[in-house]
């Protein structure tokens, strides 16, 4: 036989001098070699920001303007249009031809944002009928009461995600609460609130939010709670089995003969190594709660009329089906947002999967 | 050599850029019992299962020759038909590699009516036939069961009467009893041997198992590292092995390291009358009380050893965990110096476990993924050491990981930041083990601490334990169903069986002569006898 001689393997392989990275960086590395998940978390974080800061991009009201000499800051606080030279003391309004004209003067200038319209600003010197099809002065037309398309869909967006991530995070808060609770302890805990869980379940969500909604001022924080009541059950299944499977490893029976409570043992041990199904659903719950807000909205249990929602625009464009650049913009926006979330929350999965090195 | 059943030339199996098999020749004899050695990732499963073809995303290059046949040209096609048929193959984990869907008789009639072309009612009845010839009580109705409805060594059996349906020239054993309690080894092998005189067929065994190799096998090739470093007669290569890992695997066979205790040393640890049960809830109201643990009574003076051994479902390890207070009793009581600790509150109990701590056996589930070394040999020191600050608890951690091996000076650079997945089987032992030693227990269970280690692992972090033990004093409770370790580890030795202490003693004396059957079974079948 060859008789090549080896170095006896010892127990201690020279372990390598590289940074050592925790498990949540690798699984963020293994994130990032998915192109289309981290382009798409690029480009949904680009859009909440864009709606975060809807009114820098889209505005009735200059960001800054020069008026004879004078600095105005109207985004901050509009003058009244006597303080510009006008008539009226009440705020001004900047696309009426006075003030267009001043602006055009030599020496004054105005900064307006991308988009020169609010949610629900009307342009009262626009010649067109409402709804107005995309043009210079509207990039996405008018709905039919007259307000600029493109301005209800960023307010309506910003709406619907930061809803959205309201409800995810009390959700998720709530659901891995209960999930770790039932999990943890098991046993008689486990049995009473799985039950508990199950007639709670059992409420007709959808009753309550028509019957809540005619007693109450319809509102997002009414939505907010009347939603989180419900959305974290399926969660807490997760949790649980999570929960249920690492209490028995090793490395928690090792915290408890250290000595550490169950309260350390939970924040420190299980609840770190049980997160995966939480963070991969995330994406998911995120677009569920978006679609859940528009479908309230277009039946009109939702947000009050005064807020600007994705919903109510589907259901104007349902009601002006000639007005066809109504429902085809907010389609689409609805749907990229979909897919952007899902997308993520696909990435996300393949990160966290172990299965996968 | 010209009448080989089964040559390998030159194989070698490559995963992307990394070679698993580097270069490895052997041949078998038609007949003859011939066995792979080497420690996990030596290679060995996965030449056996490159000469089945069962090797996906490898590439592979090097000649297969079965019964003068290339099996390289072979198209999948042909592959398949010879799989199962002239060339069996059995499992470590019968659990896993039987479907839990299908009845054993089908699975059984299934490779027969494939391979052989057999009626239905026929291949049943050769089921029957082959189950019964495996050694399966009342074949005729084991037949229509569940592999979950069959113990360990039945299942086993099992597999090998499918792996012997359409009678196989080759018989290929991939640590077929690995899963297996000793004196269940012992009968799976000896059944293997009929069969195989019976039959004619050869074996091919992969193994880690030493013992095994040593009493059954003709020829032994040892494997390390992908590479093949020696092959030969098995007696010649035992007995005048050539190559240096050959001599350190057979070295490695556990020694004795044990120190002897003062006659003097007080009683630390007593269990009296020690009984754990489980309530299993049986139908809708039900409840059925299983006794894992009976009555079991011990001492453990300071700086003492007791081996506590017995095949799964003896109740060691649950002892075990009863005498840390991390399971209930039902009776009994258990005292550390004097102390009861069974029915201590809990905040009071919390503050004693620095004094008494635990090892477990698989160093993969023993240390929680996302926390660093640091924080998990320090998190004990943090809630035990509050009189230290942060900078003298890292430095007591650092001296520690040291001790077991694992600092600078041993290789391993920035030890507290890393993280567990970046350290080995035997160097995630030592840390288990450093966690729990850096809050110098009076007490340490350790429980199989070195069942999931290789061979020549194993024998370090033995070493290990006994040096540690006499540095600091420690009584060691050591549970293992491993008789080597427990007699290279222990002075004294309680063999437990379905929850009852059936001997305890001294623990050579016990060794020497063991005074109930069930300790003679358990000794001849681990060949300690």
């Amino acid at each position: 036989m060859s008789a090549v001689l080896d170095t006896p393997r010892a127990d201690a392989p020279a372990v390598a001098a590289s940074k050592p990275a925790s498990p949540n960086q690798r699984a963020w590395a293994r994130f990032k070699r998915n192109r289309l998940g981290y382009v798409s978390l690029w480009l949904f974080g680009v859009l909440l920001l864009l709606c975060t800061a809807a009114e820098l991009v889209s505005n009735d009201r200059p960001l800054a303007t020069r008026i004879n000499g004078q600095w105005y800051f109207p985004i901050l606080s509009n003058p009244s249009e006597k303080a510009l030279g006008g008539d009226f003391a009440t705020g001004t309004d900047w696309k009426d031809p006075l003030i267009t004209d001043l602006l055009a003067k030599p020496g004054n200038l105005a900064f307006f944002p991308l988009n020169p319209h609010s949610a629900d600003s009307l342009d009262y010197f626009d010649k067109s009928l409402p709804p107005a099809t995309p043009s210079g002065r509207n990039f996405l037309g008018t709905d039919s009461k007259a307000r600029d398309l493109l301005a209800r869909l960023i307010y309506g967006f910003r709406v619907s995600v930061w809803f959205a991530l309201a409800l995810t995070v009390v959700g998720t808060a709530i659901g891995v609460a209960a999930g770790a609770l039932m999990g943890y302890f098991g046993g008689k805990v486990d049995l009473l609130l799985q039950r508990a869980i199950e007639i709670w379940g059992a409420l007709p969500e959808l009753y309550l939010l028509i019957i809540f909604a005619s007693i109450f001022e319809p509102s997002l924080l009414l939505l907010l709670i009347l939603l989180s009541l419900f959305g974290w059950i399926g969660l807490s299944d997760y949790v649980r089995a999570e929960f249920l499977r690492n209490r028995g490893l090793e490395y928690v029976k090792a915290a408890r003969a250290l000595g550490l409570s169950n309260g350390q043992i939970i924040w420190r041990h299980v609840l770190p190594n049980s997160l995966t199904p939480v963070i991969t659903f995330l994406p998911f719950r995120m677009g569920t709660a978006i679609l859940a807000l528009t479908a309230l909205d277009f039946l009109g249990l939702g947000v009050p009329a005064s807020v600007p929602s994705l919903g109510e625009l589907l259901k104007l464009g349902k009601e002006n089906l000639d007005a066809w650049w109504i429902i085809v913009s907010t389609f689409l926006l609805l749907t990229a947002t979909m897919l952007l979330l899902t997308f993520i929350g696909d990435a996300l999965r393949d990160a966290f999967d172990t299965r996968k090195s | 050599m010209a009448a080989s059943l089964l040559q390998v030339d030159r194989l070698t199996v490559r995963f992307g850029s990394s070679t698993v098999v580097n270069d490895v020749s052997f041949s078998i004899a038609a007949g003859e019992k011939f066995a792979l050695v080497g420690e996990s990732g030596s290679g060995k499963s996965i030449t056996a299962l490159s000469v089945l073809r069962l090797v996906d995303a490898a590439t592979t290059t090097g000649a297969i020759r079965f019964e003068g046949e290339d099996l390289v040209v072979k198209t999948d096609r042909q592959m398949q038909a010879l799989r199962g048929s002239r060339i069996g193959m059995i499992f470590q984990e019968p659990m896993t590699a039987l479907n839990p869907l299908f009845k054993i008789g089908n699975q059984i009639a299934e490779v027969l009516t494939l391979h052989d072309g057999l009626s239905k009612p026929a291949a049943r009845a050769r089921a029957i036939e082959l189950l019964a010839r495996t050694g399966i009580p009342e074949p005729d109705k084991r037949v229509d069961v569940y592999p979950h409805q069959l113990s360990g060594g039945q299942r086993q059996r099992a597999m090998i009467a499918m792996a012997l349906a359409c009678k196989p020239r080759l018989l290929i054993c991939d640590e077929p009893t690995t899963a297996l309690d000793v004196t269940v080894q012992a009968q799976i092998l000896a059944l293997l041997d009929e069969l195989q005189s019976e039959m004619g067929m050869a074996l091919l065994f992969i193994t880690h198992d030493l013992n095994l190799v040593r009493r059954f096998t003709h020829r032994v090739g040892v494997m390390e590292r992908g590479k093949l470093v020696e092959i030969g007669e098995t007696a010649a290569v035992f007995g005048a092995p050539q190559h240096a890992y050959t001599r350190q695997l057979l070295a490695s066979r556990p020694e004795r390291v044990v120190q002897a205790v003062p006659a003097d040393a007080p009683v630390l640890v007593q269990g009296d009358a020690v009984g754990v049960s489980f309530a299993f809830s049986q139908g809708w109201f039900g409840k059925r009380q299983f006794q894992a643990v009976k009555s079991a009574t011990l001492q453990l003076r300071r700086g003492e050893t007791l081996g506590i051994v017995g095949e799964s479902g003896s109740g060691k390890t649950t002892l075990g965990m009863a005498l840390l207070a991390l399971q209930e009793l039902s009776s009994g009581s258990v005292t550390l110096s004097g102390e009861r600790i069974d029915n201590a509150d809990r905040k009071h109990l919390r503050a004693m476990r620095k004094r008494m701590q635990v090892v477990f056996q698989d160093p993969f589930a023993s240390l929680s993924p996302r926390m660093t070394i640091g924080q998990i040999v320090g998190e004990g020191l943090a809630l035990h050491r509050a009189d230290l600050n942060k900078a003298a608890r890292d430095q007591l951690v650092l001296d520690m990981l040291d001790e077991v091996g694992l600092s600078d000076r041993h290789g391993v650079a920035g030890v507290l930041q890393r993280y567990p997945h970046e350290f080995s089987g035997g160097q995630r032992q030592r840390i288990a083990i450093a966690r729990a030693v850096v809050l110098r227990p009076e007490v340490l269970v350790l429980d199989e601490p070195t069942s999931a280690l290789d061979v020549s692992v194993q024998q370090q972090v033995l070493r290990l334990l006994a040096d540690l033990q006499k540095r600091y004093g420690m009584s060691y409770v050591f549970i293992s169903h491993d008789l080597a370790v427990v007699r290279a580890m222990s002075h004294r030795v309680m063999v437990m069986k379905n929850g009852d202490v059936v001997e305890a003693g001294e623990s050579e004396a016990l060794f020497a002569a063991p005074q109930q059957a069930y300790t003679r079974e358990l000794l001849a079948a681990a060949h300690l006898g």
